[in-house]
């Protein structure tokens, strides 16, 4: 069974300057940019030394490390900055496991979509559309899949402001 | 001269019987025959993830009870573990040993709700009846242990919130040999009846590489045959001591990987927990539950992503922590939801009666699909 | 067969009020509408089994709003719930009671505070009768909150009142 530094070896030479940093953490993960995505993925379903047949989770992440201000109602607001996408695969046969990050500007959040690829990145990335507002460039069907159709706004951002009424029901609790 | 025909959309509307909660299934249907499913969801959706950045890392343990609510001590057990691998703390034997027994005992009393439900579903109320009344015992059980019937609150981060009471230990000796007569029983009553084979025999197949590709964990895919458990492939706490098998599908009444399958591994499973159940509960060491317990939780910097079985598949949660007293984000994998996206696949060309069937086999709840 | 069987030798007569009798025959027989949302609809499934039996009642669960006359509202309903909640009630023929069980349906729960599509109690989008509190609630306490439901009823009347202050 290969190493994680093993494993970043082999794709920073299949891929180049695409993949930047395997960072160290708890759980280690490999930071990649945001337009070598599917191209990445289908190369890591199929490659004899990676055959990662399983992915776990697809989740969108707030970095909100952007420059804080006040509007004029005094909220915050966060202009600039970055949000990211976490990719966690495994393979079931020796159970190792590849964890990517992607960083994508937080005004132009675009990312290539692995739905075709690994269906079951269908949902988790519509859920990241739907809470972060992160567009996955070729998805089937990006649509909002937790909040309803005619909701304004991203819930998980971190300057997300609750809205007031909806559809004539009362929101807040007082 | 032919007959015109047109596709209807029939509504299986957030309110109805046989959803398990509140699912809207939209089926495009051309007479009886179903051509495609689109579920639409939200409609339990209570914001887990944006409460948990506003409250300390302890204070999400009940919210995480709520998650999976037929599974409560699996919630708390994959949160408290992830966050101990961010702390790196190790935990005393004794809440260890503690921590297995009650998931299991919760894995049991959580298939006795699907099998029950998923009789109802088919047309069978009685085992209904007598699945909530082996449920009874079992809560009964718990209520003594927590002093709630079904959102125990029990595992804290480094321990356990309450200790076991005396004489607990016998009434689950008790307990154990008095179920496996009512496996017997609902094997004789439900399992091999014509009628339940003749429902859901070749109904719904899910081929193996269809479910790795698209996710599935849990009792699902070990019904198409697929030998992987984290128990066994991955083992977390000391699960590794125990002896217990991993129960597949096998295609005894129809195809591998059909409803019946589905359902027959869950039986199995019950008596495999009662196996692990009864190794345990002679072993457990003395100590304090309470030791290990931090007074203050401030972890480092960094992301960790923890794992369980749940009786639904694996449960994990991503944890991205920025040094804080709260968590900065909690992202929930829940296994219903990754199971649930699999059903336009497995309905085509049936009829309407069968998605009834094929949702039942799946065992949603929908307070971890919604979140 | 009930409280008058084998009472009287041969046929006879019984003196009554029309309120009492109607009365007593809604809350003998009040079929409970199968609105289960969340985690408080296993306690209502669990109070209709065997153990903590409904049927003794007389609530029958039916799953259709046109056949039932008492809507149990369990679990958090959330925003994109609501509307239909609002449809279902107004599907159900008069007379009609509606019981909020668990605290979610009475305030918006455990959620109130930071959750944004959460609908801070029921009774914001349909009339309630009994609020049943608890998280979950026992079944013995939905089975209290039926009871004074019934002696809700007991004591209602035909008659347009003058209420001396307004």
């Amino acid at each position: 069974m290969k190493t994680l530094n093993e494993f970043f070896d082999l794709l920073k030479n299949q891929f180049g300057e695409a993949v930047i940093e395997l960072k160290q953490d708890i759980d280690p993960y490999i930071i990649v940019s945001a337009d070598i995505m599917d191209k990445l993925v289908e190369f890591i379903k199929v490659n004899d030394d990676f055959k990662f047949d399983f992915c776990t989770c697809v989740s969108g992440v707030d970095d909100a490390n952007g420059t804080k201000s006040k509007d004029e109602n005094g909220n915050d607001v966060i202009t600039g900055g970055t949000l990211s996408v976490f990719y966690h695969f495994r393979r079931l046969f020796d159970d190792a496991k590849l964890i990517f990050r992607v960083q994508v500007p937080r005004e132009n959040p675009k990312v290539k979509s692995i739905a075709n690829i690994y269906r079951a990145a269908d949902w988790h990335e519509r859920e990241a559309y739907d809470m972060f507002g992160i567009i996955f460039e070729n998805h089937p069907y990006l649509r909002r899949i937790l909040m309803p159709y005619d909701w304004e706004g991203h819930p998980l951002r971190k300057d997300y402001q609750n809205p007031e009424f909806y559809q004539g029901i009362k929101i807040s609790y007082n | 001269m032919s007959l015109k025909t047109e596709e209807l959309v029939l509504n299986m509307g957030p309110q109805h019987p046989s959803t398990h909660g509140v699912l809207r299934l939209e089926l495009l249907v051309d007479g009886e025959i179903v051509k495609n499913v689109t579920p639409h969801l939200g409609y339990l959706h209570r914001c887990f993830e944006k409460h948990t950045e506003a409250m300390q890392y302890f204070q999400v343990v009940p919210y995480t009870d709520r998650l999976d609510y037929l599974a409560s001590m699996g919630n708390n057990f994959g949160y408290v573990l992830t966050i101990e691998k961010l702390l790196n703390l190790k935990v005393p034997e004794r809440v260890e040993y503690i921590r297995v027994i009650v998931a299991e005992l919760q894995r049991i009393a959580s298939h006795l709700v699907a099998i029950g439900t998923f009789g109802i579903d088919v047309g069978a109320f009685t085992p209904f009846l007598f699945c909530f009344r082996d449920r009874e015992i079992i809560l009964n059980l718990l209520e003594e242990l927590t002093g709630a019937r079904f959102l125990y609150n029990f595992m804290a981060v480094g321990g356990l919130n309450y200790d076991l009471p005396d004489g607990w230990t016998e009434k689950v000796k008790d307990f154990a040999k008095q179920f496996r007569n009512t496996i017997k029983e609902l094997n004789d009553l439900l399992s091999f009846n014509k009628i339940f084979i003749e429902r859901t025999a070749n109904v719904g197949i899910l081929p193996a590489d269809l479910a790795i590709n698209y996710g599935i964990s849990g009792p699902m895919l070990r019904a198409s045959g697929v030998k992987y458990d984290i128990r066994k492939n991955a083992p977390y706490s000391i699960y590794d001591r125990f002896d217990f098998e991993i129960p597949v599908g096998k295609g005894l009444k129809g195809t591998v990987g059909d409803t019946w399958d589905r359902y027959f591994v869950r039986v199995l499973e019950m008596e495999q927990s009662l196996n692990i159940v009864e190794q345990a509960i002679d072993n457990i060491p003395e100590g304090d539950v309470k030791e290990a317990i931090p007074k203050k939780i401030k972890p480092p910097v960094g992301t960790v992503y923890g794992r369980v079985e749940n009786p639904r598949g694996e449960l994990g949660f991503f944890v991205v922590s920025d040094g804080g007293v709260n968590p900065f984000r909690v992202k929930v994998r829940p296994p219903s939801f990754c199971n649930l996206s699999v059903i336009n696949e497995i309905c085509k060309n049936i009829l309407v009666s069968d998605v009834v069937a094929i949702l039942g086999s799946i065992d949603i709840v929908l307070g971890e699909v919604d979140r | 067969m009930g409280l008058l069987d084998k009472e009287f030798n041969d046929g006879s007569f019984i003196l009554t009020s029309t309120e009492q009798l109607l009365n007593w025959a809604r809350l003998s027989s009040l079929w409970q509408m199968t609105f289960g949302l969340a985690c408080c609809a296993i306690e209502m499934m669990a109070a209709s089994a065997s153990h903590y039996d409904f049927d003794r009642f007389g609530v029958i669960p039916r799953p259709s709003p046109r056949q039932a006359d008492l809507l149990i509202v369990s679990g958090t309903c959330t925003l994109k719930m609501a509307l239909r909640v609002k449809r279902v009630y107004e599907q159900m023929p008069e007379p009609k009671y509606v019981i909020s069980m668990g605290s979610c349906a009475n305030s918006g729960g455990p959620y109130w505070k930071h959750g944004y599509h959460v609908l801070k109690g029921i009774d914001r989008v349909i009339p309630v009768d009994v609020y049943v509190p608890g998280c979950p609630p026992r079944p013995e306490a939905l089975l209290e909150g039926l009871l004074k439901l019934q002696d809700k009823i007991r004591k209602e009347t035909l008659v347009k009142k003058e209420y001396e202050n307004a």
